[in-house]
């Protein structure tokens, strides 16, 4: 029989997998893949550990409190009670903030704004957990880390308003905060390039021996970029100082974290394949946060190298103002999210531990709602995008070079302001 | 005063500012132990400290983010990428962040950062082993871009640049490590030392970025080159008989207009000569240069030998590169009345 001829028996066709979510608009929102062990069943590895020892930490789930709001098992913090108080206003800071800066959007004081609703316990927490001097190299979604260094939040609603006060000079996105003085690494709008500059920042913390330590932060869906493995491969060849986190929203704006390769493996797994010891931590439990970010950042001041971190949360807001999440994910699916809000967690938990009354939770709110239309209304006053005083526009042309070459001299002059 | 080729002199401007400046630090594929694969780092690993001088993975893009982290704690990183037509993974950390981070944080954050690359032609290494991008650097606002064309220029630009708080990108014309290569292939190689560029400082000294350097005085015609081409052009006014003015640019961006403007409106005519291909290349941006600033004194059309827009090919190197057979045709065109 000649072979070109031979029907194949038993071999089948070829099939193009392209991942989808369990649940698009219309339908009930399906969480069916995200396991929930019970909190405190999570071991504790030494800082020390190795990353193979991490392994099963990495597929897990970190979790402190429980239903009841009970911090259990051995990644309890031993935290303090003022330290969750803090943590638990500025999150509803955060919150209100975002609130605000939607509405400043809407109302056309600026052009966008991007909010970190239902996630707010990632930056706070984890800020909580570090010492002010370690160097910050974030995403857009953490401005919860300047509200709880305590940032002007006037200083930063003049960025998002391109106003007279603006740092930046009105020349970045609104949110693309810089603060050198707040160790907060100015933002960029290409997604991942952070994460491996951060690492470059720490080997220069190391080379100095200096005693700061750098963190950083991606999304799940910037993962796939280059820059995650540049960064982990650095990270682990020169074992440096830095913290890796993986903020695992599960929505690259309308790509869910499948398409980032979320499905075949969790992303703190990935660490383990280069060498770097990672936990995977319920997101919206601050105790948790804190609890691994702590470990991480004990490892890095030790000498024993980086930390991979996976934040699992979820994106309770649009991806930006310029995002319609309901055309393409069930409308309700935020409010079924099985973490929950972790201003409501850290609330239930202060309660439980008779630290904090429903009437103070009230009065806090209605502080921080105050101290953000004050704020405002100060921001305003130097201007917005829409009206009001800006920078002259002949600044554009500064800070191009540290010296101002002949060729912008020239074009400055032809701008003629 | 020593003598050097400019692989030494390039490696001579690194041990003096790694003895300089203790936040000066060296790195890319193969620079550390081994020296890199143009023997540029010889030595320097060994002399200076494995935390100084060292290796990195081969990730261009990574290399490159590690200067930015490093420029924005406060040191003063120097990448080697391995050769020019590497460093396109790496672009986005050029061209987004290393250029633009002054200007978006209001100056609150810079990386000074020096990349060395080799480029250019000659050696038959084909078409990812002969580039010339300068063009891409200088058309992104915030990069500075230099090429040097003698021992005595590539160490004292290659300080300025490690020295400048702005990012610049230092393209190393390989075809001039060991000797001035002025086009004629089939010519035996000359080395160095026959050439008084190879009197080089050991200590420190600097070449200014931003000033070019007129290398012949001339008052027929003046030919704007740099790199390879500055010898290229030497080569073609030889032998043409033509009293041309040579000038080498040194640095691109920024760029010493007064130097050309001043020639050009003393000679009337101008040959541009770049290896890299034609199209939107840095010819394209002298000529719309010259022909702003000094258009009434232009006796003739200006000419531009460049590389072809093709690929590098391998075996039709000679074919490609611009020698000075085509610089004397265009010395030749601009020169009839």
């Amino acid at each position: 029989m000649n072979a070109g001829t031979k029907e194949p028996l038993l071999q089948p066709t070829l099939r193009f997998h392209v991942p989808e979510p369990k649940a698009r608009p219309g339908h009930a929102p399906d969480f069916s893949n995200l396991v929930l062990p019970v909190a405190g069943a999570a071991p504790r590895p030494p800082v020390n550990a190795s990353a193979y020892d991490t392994r099963d930490l990495a597929g897990d789930l970190i979790r402190v409190l429980n239903d009841d709001g009970e911090a259990v098992g051995p990644w309890r913090p031993d935290i303090a009670v003022d330290v969750l108080l803090r943590g638990l206003r500025h999150m509803m800071l955060t919150r209100v903030f975002d609130e605000r800066m939607l509405l400043s959007q809407r109302q056309g004081k600026t052009s966008f704004y991007m909010q970190c609703t239902g996630e707010e316990a990632v930056a706070v927490g984890q800020a909580s957990a570090l010492d002010s001097a370690d160097m910050l190299f974030p995403t857009y979604r953490q401005q919860g880390l300047l509200i709880a260094r305590d940032w002007s939040i006037v200083d930063m609603m003049c960025q998002v308003f391109s106003n007279s006060h603006d740092r930046m000079k009105g020349r970045q996105l609104p949110v693309m905060y810089s603060s050198r003085d707040a160790n907060f690494f100015s933002l960029s709008g290409n997604l991942g390039t952070q994460f491996s500059q951060a690492v470059g920042w720490a080997m220069a913390s190391a080379y100095k021996r200096d005693r700061r330590i750098a963190v950083t932060w991606i999304g799940d869906g910037a993962t796939a970029e280059g820059d995650f493995h540049y960064a982990m491969t650095s990270a682990a060849v020169y074992q440096a100082p830095v913290v890796l986190n993986v903020v695992n929203n599960q929505w690259a704006i309308s790509s869910y974290q499948g398409i980032a390769g979320g499905e075949e493996a969790t992303f703190a797994t990935r660490g383990v394949g280069y060498g770097i010891p990672a936990l995977r931590v319920d997101g919206n439990d601050f105790l948790a946060v804190h609890a691994v970010t702590r470990w991480a950042a004990e490892r890095a001041r030790a000498n024993l190298g980086p930390t991979l971190i996976e934040l699992v949360t979820y994106r309770a807001a649009p991806h930006s103002t310029s995002d319609d999440p309901s055309k393409y994910r069930p409308a309700d699916e935020s409010s079924c999210w099985p973490l929950g809000d972790p201003i409501e967690r850290l609330k239930k938990h202060l309660m439980h531990i008779g630290a904090w009354t429903e009437g103070e939770h009230t009065a806090l709110r209605e502080e921080v709602a105050e101290q953000v239309r004050t704020a405002a209304k100060e921001a305003e006053s130097y201007g917005t995008l829409g009206q009001g005083p800006k920078h002259d526009p002949a600044t554009m042309f500064e800070d191009v070079f540290r010296e101002m070459p002949w060729h912008l001299r020239q074009q400055l002059e032809e701008l003629g302001t | 005063m020593a003598t050097m080729n400019m692989a030494q002199a390039l490696n001579s401007a690194m041990d003096t500012m790694l003895a300089r400046d203790p936040d000066v630090l060296i790195f890319g594929e193969d620079v550390g132990y081994f020296g890199g694969v143009f023997r540029c780092t010889t030595g320097l690993q060994q002399k200076h400290g494995a935390d100084r001088v060292f290796d990195t993975p081969v990730a261009e893009g990574g290399i490159l983010a590690m200067a930015v982290g490093m420029g924005a704690y406060g040191l003063r990183p120097v990448a080697e990428i391995q050769f020019a037509d590497y460093i396109y993974p790496a672009m986005d950390q050029l061209v987004s962040e290393a250029a633009r981070l002054r200007y978006r944080s209001g100056g609150e954050f810079w990386a000074p950062l020096t990349v060395r690359a080799p480029c250019g032609g000659g050696i038959f290494g084909g078409q990812t082993h002969s580039q010339s991008p300068e063009a891409l650097f200088t058309h992104v606002c915030g990069l500075k871009t230099v090429i040097p064309s003698n021992p005595y220029d590539a160490k004292g630009l290659l300080i300025s640049a490690i020295e400048d708080d702005d990012p610049v990108i230092f393209f190393e014309p390989k075809r001039l490590y060991n000797g001035p290569f002025d086009g004629h292939h089939e010519r035996p190689v000359q080395p160095w030392a026959k050439h008084p560029a190879s009197d080089v400082p050991e200590g420190y000294y600097n070449v200014p970025l931003g000033k070019a350097a007129v290398i012949r005085e001339g008052s027929a015609a003046t030919v704007l080159a740099y790199g390879t081409m500055v010898h290229v052009a030497l080569a073609a006014v030889e032998e043409t008989g033509i009293d041309a003015e040579v000038i080498d640019l040194r640095t691109l961006l920024p760029l010493d207009i007064d130097t050309i403007v001043e020639s050009v409106n003393k000679t009337g005519r101008c040959v541009i000569v770049h290896e890299a291909t034609r199209t939107s290349g840095f010819g394209a941006e002298l000529c719309a240069l010259v022909q702003e600033h000094c258009f009434f004194k232009l006796e003739a059309k200006i000419e531009r030998v460049t590389g072809w827009d093709t690929p590098y090919p391998l075996a039709f190197e000679w074919d490609y590169f611009p020698g000075p057979r085509r610089v004397a045709k265009a010395l030749q065109r601009v020169m009839e009345p």
